[in-house]
């Protein structure tokens, strides 16, 4: 039976303010997903509630990860059941090496009852695979030398993250904008390399402004979600709608939506 | 190399002979006069090695403990601190006494190993070196055959008269090393020197190296003690590097959280000669530290590395200086500390600058890594400059674990506690990357990740 991530009836605040008023989604593991909409919709706040940031404080509703809840579960708990984030905004560790890091989280989320301190993988097997994973990725070895995000421009900041997708093999993954600071040669390596190693094997959740993602990999669904609520779903023409013409004909449909939208993006 | 082991007891050892003799008989000695005579009367000392220590003991009785109104003290209260508490205690064994770790692995030229400021081991240098004629061994040992040489520069960047510590260092100093490389020789191994206190035991250790023009050597120094046992160091570092000449000196602190750290490092380095001086602080219930470094010949190049993790109520407190006296030298400074629970560290830098010291290059920098709310670090960076063509920069941080790179490591499959170890391993990596020696390199970083717990 095919993994399935549920979104329940979702409602999340930030500060005892409302951000996710209410949202419903289901995925399963082979399926793409667009989520879309305009600046302030709650798109990356989906995700990284999905995630389990702890700055979100889910006041109803359920994440359900194969029919079990995980919006108890520690964020790590969640990466070792098989979530993922691309981050659209990866933030740096200095000092910590990229393989390492990898070799670390690629032992944890492959042995998700690792206690700490046990071995992690074997340095041979995890070098060749990281090795090759980088060369798929078109990444100069020395990549795996330099600290985590440490002063990487926005496009080797992206492909880490592709690279952490790989070697982690989540069921489910958010893709928060992988696209996006790139040029057009970065997004197209970006996106053959995201149908490469996720299309059709994970569930994927897409969130960008661009199209190019999209082309490589098609949606099956597209959601869009406005005000914090996923309003609309569609197929794939609804991504290429939205694209072309905007989010003018959503907002005029979803007044409500949208006013709590406009509200939002004021705030923030 | 051959293996002495020495029995504190045997009076047939190579060791200290006459240091050994008279203490094993009284046991302990007080630091007050009855035992300030006493250690006179065990040492065979030339006179005027005999005499400093008596103007030194002299300086201890005339000066109070220094106190909060004193600039260096005002953060630093050491009320508790009651020194009759502690005395030389002769005859103990490493029973009980943690691992040493800097020589693990590491292919040395020769060793000395101390406990409550008495050899107990010692691995002979390598003839080889001898014939070259390097010299090392305790101070103790040392005097008898090489007194004019020792005379030379003991004491003579350390200053006994600085405050009560200093000159109680110089009036009862005790155990130590001396290593002595001779014009161009290389001792292309490390020398591994250890010091190790028991149970209500003091380590006044003076450390003594001495490169002439153009050698090299390399020097791994570490202290230790057990977690739960009173202890107090009280001890001196002089480290003379002649023109041309290169050491590397690493010094780690791992002293257990009751034991009380005094201590006077000074440094005079020569004309394009290189320091490299690494400091890992670990240890100790409280530790104040002077390290001082004298750029004292031209194109000198100084790099002073320091690792500070800190835990429980423990509290420490350094004043570095780097003293450029000539022109054109460089030094580099980079203290990193990472402080949990309600421990505290100070930093005081100050880079002074001569007026002769034209094209200085000086830098200084310390980061502090806050691992609890109720944790604090002082970190007050200072720049004394005469000269009108230098280049000083100076800066430090202080902050907490950003909670997003938590989360991120969180969403890569770390625990929490894994990624805050992971963070905190990589606050350091900038010091490590400096520290050329493998067996450092690991020691710290082992002793640094056991120590980071969750933090609230």
């Amino acid at each position: 039976m095919s993994d399935v991530l549920k979104i329940v009836d979702l409602h999340v605040s930030i500060n005892d303010k409302p951000i996710l008023r209410g949202v419903n989604l289901e995925m399963t593991r082979g399926e793409t997903h667009a989520l879309m909409g305009p600046n302030g919709s709650g798109k990356s706040t989906l995700g990284l509630v999905i995630m389990g940031h702890p700055n979100y404080e889910v006041t109803s509703g359920q994440i359900l990860l194969n029919g079990e809840d995980v919006t108890e579960m520690e964020p790590n708990e969640r990466a070792r059941a098989g979530l993922f984030m691309a981050f659209q905004r990866p933030v740096a560790i200095p000092g910590v090496r990229m393989a390492d890091f990898l070799r670390h989280a690629t032992t944890n989320v492959r042995n998700p009852d690792r206690k700490e301190g046990e071995d992690l993988i074997p340095m041979r097997e995890f070098r060749k695979e990281i090795k090759d994973n980088m060369k798929q990725l078109q990444m100069d070895s020395e990549f795996a030398r330099r600290y985590v995000n440490d002063g990487f421009s926005g496009g080797e900041m992206k492909r880490a993250e592709i690279l952490q997708l790989a070697m982690l093999q989540p069921k489910f993954a958010i893709l928060d904008e992988t696209d996006s600071g790139l040029d057009a040669d970065a997004v197209r390596l970006a996106s053959q390399s995201i149908n490469e190693i996720g299309h059709n094997k994970m569930g994927l959740l897409i969130i960008t402004h661009h199209d190019k993602l999209l082309e490589h990999n098609p949606p099956n669904f597209t959601h869009v979600i406005l005000g914090g609520k996923i309003v609309e779903t569609g197929g794939k023409e609804l991504a290429i709608e939205l694209h072309e013409k905007g989010y003018e004909r959503i907002r005029n449909e979803y007044p409500e939506a949208a006013k709590v939208n406009d509200e939002e993006e004021v705030a923030v | 190399m051959k293996q002495h082991k020495i029995a504190a007891r045997s009076h047939n050892h190579a060791f200290s002979q006459n240091t050994m003799t008279t203490i094993t008989e009284n046991k302990m000695v007080a630091f007050n006069d009855e035992g300030f005579r006493q250690l006179l009367d065990s040492l065979n000392e030339p006179q005027w090695l005999t005499e400093l220590r008596e103007s030194a003991w002299a300086t201890f009785n005339d000066l109070p403990w220094p106190n909060n109104q004193d600039e260096e003290w005002m953060r630093t209260d050491i009320r508790m601190f009651k020194l009759e508490k502690f005395a030389f205690k002769a005859g103990s064994t490493s029973e009980g006494l943690p691992k040493l770790v800097l020589g693990e692995g590491v292919d040395l030229a020769g060793s000395v190993s101390s406990i409550d400021g008495y050899p107990v081991a010692a691995t002979e240098l390598a003839q080889e070196y001898k014939d070259k004629g390097v010299i090392f061994g305790t101070i103790a040992d040392c005097i008898e055959e090489h007194g004019d040489l020792i005379k030379k520069y003991l004491f003579q960047s350390v200053d006994p008269n600085f405050d009560r510590f200093s000159a109680l260092h110089a009036a009862m100093f005790s155990g130590g090393v001396f290593l002595y490389v001779p014009r161009n020789v290389i001792l292309d191994k490390p020398v591994h020197v250890s010091s190790q206190v028991t149970d209500g035991g003091s380590d006044l250790r003076h450390t003594l190296i001495v490169l002439e023009d153009g050698a090299e050597a390399t020097v791994l120094a570490e202290s230790n003690s057990a977690a739960d046992t009173n202890g107090m160091h009280c001890g001196g570092i002089e480290l003379f590097v002649a023109d041309r000449a290169n050491l590397r000196y690493v010094n780690l602190q791992d002293w257990g959280q009751k034991v009380w750290h005094f201590a006077h490092q000074k440094a005079v380095v020569g004309r394009d000669s290189n320091l490299q001086w690494t400091v890992g602080a670990l240890g100790s219930r409280l530790a104040k530290v002077n390290q001082h470094v004298a750029l004292r010949g031209d194109r000198a190049n100084v790099q002073v590395n320091g690792a500070m993790f800190t835990e429980n109520k423990q509290h420490l407190s350094y004043h570095t200086l780097q003293h450029h006296e000539k022109p054109a030298c460089t030094s580099d400074f980079l203290y990193k500390s990472a402080l949990q629970d309600t421990s505290r560290t100070v930093w005081r830098g100050m880079i002074k600058v001569d007026v002769d010291a034209q094209q200085t290059d000086g830098y200084q920098r310390n980061d502090n890594l806050l691992l609890s709310d109720k944790a604090r670090a002082d970190s007050i960076p200072g720049l004394e400059i005469e000269a009108d063509d230098v280049a000083c920069t100076h800066g430090s941080t202080s902050g907490r674990v950003d909670e997003e790179l938590i989360f991120y490591a969180q969403c890569r499959g770390y625990t929490r506690k894994e990624a805050i170890r992971a963070v905190v391993t990589g606050f350091f990596q900038q010091v490590f990357d400096r520290i050329t020696i493998e067996s450092v390199r690991e020691a710290l970083a082992l002793a640094i990740a056991r120590r980071v717990r969750d933090y609230e």
